[in-house]
């Protein structure tokens, strides 16, 4: 829809990979039976404390150093106030005016190539609430505490993401970061990585935001493209129509494919912020900031780039590559075994492997197919033992059976075929068993170069060198 | 040994440990005691005589094998805000009448560990909100000095049992003056330490960064002894200091001499008591005779302490209390229809008018619109005040001066106007807006009721205090009578 310009901006949650929870010694491990990881402390019970966890911070400062912001020496746990059952203190601890992460900054790069730095505003530490269930309960609700007190990284982006797509792309940028820096698993099934859109439309052209919905708990790529999509169409269509938006918080129903009301502005809660009392200040000193600086691994952005002049590929190739740190140490550990080239090493890895892997919904981690063995394959090729097109038969076999190219180059008799003479020998048998084809050929349909390829694949068993297949047959087509 | 209940809690420890006596004598003793006032005075909300006989028979079995900590085998009580595994914990509220906490605070923990026996759980205002003892679901107490009058609060059961020598000691706790407070008004002494002195893990909550354990007793030297055993840094809270804790006991016999009293302009006020103010005068002489100096200092930002109190303390509260929705523990309503009306009901039989009160006026400080000119104005202020008491401390050691403005008021005198009631606290919640240790000892009586006199030192002073407390009640024995009645 022409004239129209869409405004996101996105709040990621990022569960972070502590063993224990934010304030509690309690576990965070995910699918336990209900409440049996939630202390006293986790209950709310009379009495009991916070005390915040030293990991946690660690987790939000490397997250601050990884997206360049400004680590705050003095950062505030303060509380949200809200009346709801998951809850059990009455109160959320979260950060508000002064959060431990302010002013980073991400790069995605647009469709076209282009690349985008999109602001982020702050990141803070607070705590997650709990489960209220209704499955199997008719009548009651019932309470899961198991995951109030997970703690949890808000990384609140500016709202500079203009489509979905981009939004999209951001969304998948923090994930990629914050598995790099090993501080949330990103599984989004179980609710580790999930966002909430606030999504307005203004005319093209002008600076005033338009009014925004916010959409609560987005947790999959597709669902917060759909969920944008839809939103952006929902209030074009209100907008030219003469009505407004009404600034809402919405909920995406991916079933229906479509966002709905769920609290209008009037009705959200005064939060009634004000800093824990029960909570020191973060003091953190440029010591501890460069002791956490010091576990930085390389980040995406750099390894993208080392991939790109160290192994000559494309800015494409090598952003599909270091998409994950397991997927980018997999590829390195090819190229080590394999270093002759590296380019086929990316096609191959980013082509049938990921193929292969996605067709079995498997992560490359899993170690379905060790990088050596991938490696065994592209030295077969490298040492021209087999062609590329066979060696994609070598693949399956490696992938189903779970051996190396040599044992199925073996076994099925696949070398192939360098002879000079051994590939003359077939090509004078075919070109003796297609004489008017030959004529033609010589009479200038040149189309039929390729009909003689193929008759000698057949008679080699495909596994003729092409290259040497394809001098020795033109010079001998030509008499 | 007849007299127990005119020992100190010192002497009954020596007693104990020298075994002139056992713990299950004691023990029995003094449950026998509770149980011959209690009607009267209301001052326990549980008393546990099982446990307490089970507690003191281990005790004597320390003691006999030459084992047990400083406090083997002395019975004391807990402010019932304080968790007892096992116990209920009430915190003087409907709300909680039901609750048995399933831990010990670390406070009842170390005292434990140090030997003492607990006997019961004593009476307070609901959720420490009181200055009378009057908001208690559990009815007032009395004031064992004359039965028509308050004890003070909210600390008032551990306050009224001390006095009337139902137990040497007992824990309580302080956000605006509420050891100090009843330690005035029944004759005995109370110390507040420092903010962060005493772990709060466990106390159920009501102002988090006002809130402070402390203890009730006889004598400082009870409150030292006590104290000591009480006091350290709690990994479990994160307010509480990491520093040692110095022998309390230990440092009380330091000379006075060239202690610098500063005497607080604002204390002499028009609103103190004539009377009153005689008394603390004369005090102050018997200082002067230990070779202390005495100057006034003023703190102009002190009288603002009651309006910065009654914002920041509500508005901790509100939030304190908003775990107390009848879902996992506490007074549920019968058949809610709904979650609100959950909420609405279970909140609104729970909790008695005075919490109320404060909720509301803790809710509305925090509100959009209003935290700036309220919350946070009173933070400002605070800092200030603050900011007066370290300026006064670099030129005094300690601040001298009255507790409260008058002597014990009578039952229902002050119930229908909060303001009033509020004022009753206005000498002792600058200690607390400052975080400061201070104790209140017994400095003569005005019209047969006891007058305190508080001491305040700068953070982390408790040896100091107590130590200049001790001196005037080695000179005098204010702290030794007891209410007619209970001798």
């Amino acid at each position: 829809m022409s004239g129209w310009e869409t405004v996101i901006g996105l709040e990621i949650h990022a569960q972070l990979a502590t063993g224990s929870k934010i304030f509690s010694g309690s576990a965070t491990a995910y699918g336990a039976a209900p409440n049996v990881q939630a202390n006293l402390v986790d209950l709310g019970y009379p009495g009991v404390l916070p005390v915040l966890n030293a990991a946690a911070v660690r987790m939000a400062v490397k997250l601050g150093l990884a997206i360049d912001a400004r680590i705050a020496r003095h950062s505030v746990f303060a509380r949200k106030n809200y009346f709801y059952p998951d809850l059990p203190k009455g109160y959320q601890i979260s950060q508000y005016e002064l959060p431990i992460v302010a002013a980073g900054s991400l790069e995605i790069v647009l469709e076209g190539g282009e690349r985008k730095r999109i602001g982020i505003t702050r990141a803070h530490l607070e705590e997650d609430a709990g489960k209220s269930l209704h499955e199997g309960l008719p009548g009651v609700t019932g309470i899961d505490l198991n995951r109030a007190g997970t703690p949890l990284v808000e990384i609140v982006s500016e709202p500079e993401l203009r489509s979905a797509k981009e939004a999209v792309a951001y969304m998948k940028k923090v994930h990629t970061l914050v598995r790099y820096l090993e501080i949330c698993d990103g599984n989004m099934q179980e609710g580790s990585f999930r966002c909430d859109a606030n999504v307005s439309v203004r005319r093209a052209g002008t600076d005033k935001l338009g009014t925004r919905a916010e959409i609560k708990n987005l947790n999959s790529f597709r669902f917060v493209e759909r969920a944008i999509n839809h939103e952006v169409d929902r209030q074009i269509a209100i907008l030219e129509s003469g009505g407004s938006v009404v600034q809402e918080t919405r909920l995406y129903d991916p079933d229906k494919g479509e966002t709905r009301a769920m609290r209008s502005k009037e009705e959200a809660n005064d939060y009634r912020y004000f800093p824990d009392p029960d909570l020191l200040p973060v003091e953190l000193d440029a010591a501890f900031i460069e002791s956490v600086r010091a576990t930085l691994p390389e980040l995406p952005d750099q390894k993208a780039a080392r991939f790109a002049a160290a192994y000559g590929l494309s800015a494409y190739d090598a952003g599909v590559l270091t998409a994950s740190r397991e997927l980018a140490d997999y590829y390195e550990a090819v190229v080590q075994a394999a270093p002759q080239d590296p380019k086929l090493a990316a096609n191959w890895v980013m082509g049938e492997l990921a193929a292969a892997l996605n067709k079995e919904n498997l992560d490359v981690s899993a170690g379905r197919l060790p990088a050596e063995r991938l490696a065994g394959l592209l030295a077969r090729i490298g040492d021209r033992t087999i062609s590329g097109k066979i060696a994609k038969e070598v693949f399956e076999a490696m992938w189903s059976q779970g051996v190396g190219a040599d044992a199925v180059i073996e076994a099925r008799g696949l070398r192939q075929i360098t002879d000079t003479g051994a590939i003359e020998r077939a090509i004078d048998v075919v070109i003796g068993a297609n004489p008017a084809q030959l004529a033609e050929y010589r009479a200038g349909k040149d189309k039929l170069f390729g009909f003689f390829v193929g008759q000698v694949m057949k008679a080699t068993g495909g596994k003729a060198n092409p290259a040497q297949l394809n001098e020795l047959l033109r010079s001998k087509l030509r008499g | 040994m007849a007299d127990f209940h005119s020992s100190t809690l010192t002497q009954l420890a020596a007693g104990l440990r020298a075994r002139h006596f056992s713990s299950v004598e004691l023990t029995r003793a003094l449950l026998a005691r509770i149980e011959r006032h209690q009607g009267a005075l209301n001052a326990f909300i549980s008393v546990t005589p099982d446990a307490a006989l089970a507690a003191a028979q281990s005790a004597d079995r320390a003691l006999a094998s030459g084992g047990g900590g400083a406090l083997t085998g002395v019975p004391i009580a807990h402010k019932d805000l304080f968790c007892t595994q096992g116990v209920r914990t009430t915190c003087g509220s409907r709300m909680l009448d039901n609750f048995v906490s399933p831990y010990d605070a670390t406070v009842v923990a170390k005292l434990r560990s140090a030997g003492a026996v607990m006997l019961g759980k004593t009476n307070m205002d609901e959720f420490a909100m009181g200055s009378s003892n009057e908001t208690s679901y559990y009815g007032p107490v009395r004031n064992p000095w004359n039965p028509a009058l308050v004890p003070g609060g909210s600390s008032g059961g551990s306050a009224a049992a001390v006095a009337a020598r139902l137990v040497p000691g007992a824990t309580a706790t302080d956000t605006g003056g509420s050891i100090r407070q009843p330690a005035a008004l029944c004759g005995i002494t109370g110390m507040k330490p420092t903010y962060g002195r005493v772990s709060r893990y466990g106390m159920v909550a009501f102002a988090s960064s006002l809130d402070q354990g402390g203890v009730l007793t006889a004598s400082a030297a009870d409150a030292a002894l006590m104290l000591r055993e009480m006091a350290g840094f709690d990994a479990a809270d994160s307010t509480s200091v990491d520093r040692p804790v110095p022998d309390y006991v230990a440092a009380l016999e330091e000379p006075l001499a060239g202690l610098k009293i500063g005497l607080l302009k604002e204390f002499f006020d028009k609103g103190l008591d004539a009377q009153n103010e005689q008394r603390v005068r004369e005090a102050l002489k018997v200082f002067e005779g230990l070779g202390a100096s005495l100057r006034e200092v003023s703190l102009p930002h002190l009288p603002l302490s009651v309006p910065v109190y009654y914002v920041v303390a509500p508005a901790e509260a509100s939030s304190n209390l908003a775990r107390y929705d009848g879902v996992r523990f506490g007074h549920r309503c019968q058949s809610p229809r709904d979650l609100n009306d959950l909420y609405r009901r279970s909140r609104g039989e729970g909790f008695g008018a005075e919490v109320k009160r404060r909720i509301m006026t803790g809710t509305y400080v925090l509100s959009a619109g209003y935290y700036d000119a309220y919350y946070l104005k009173a933070q400002r202020v605070r800092a200030l005040i603050n900011a007066d008491f370290i300026r006064a401390f670099g030129s005094v050691d300690v601040l001298i001066g009255p507790t409260t403005p008058t002597p014990a008021f009578a039952l229902g005198a002050k119930t229908a106007d909060p303001i009033t009631m509020y004022l009753n606290d206005i000498y002792t919640i600058g200690a607390n807006l400052a975080g400061l240790p201070a104790v209140s000892v017994p400095c003569g009586f005005v019209q047969d009721l006891p007058v305190g006199l508080q001491i305040v030192g700068p953070h982390f002073s408790e040896a100091r205090v107590l130590n200049a407390a001790h001196a005037f009640q080695r000179l005098t024995d204010w702290h030794t009578r007891i209410p007619a009645g209970f001798a």
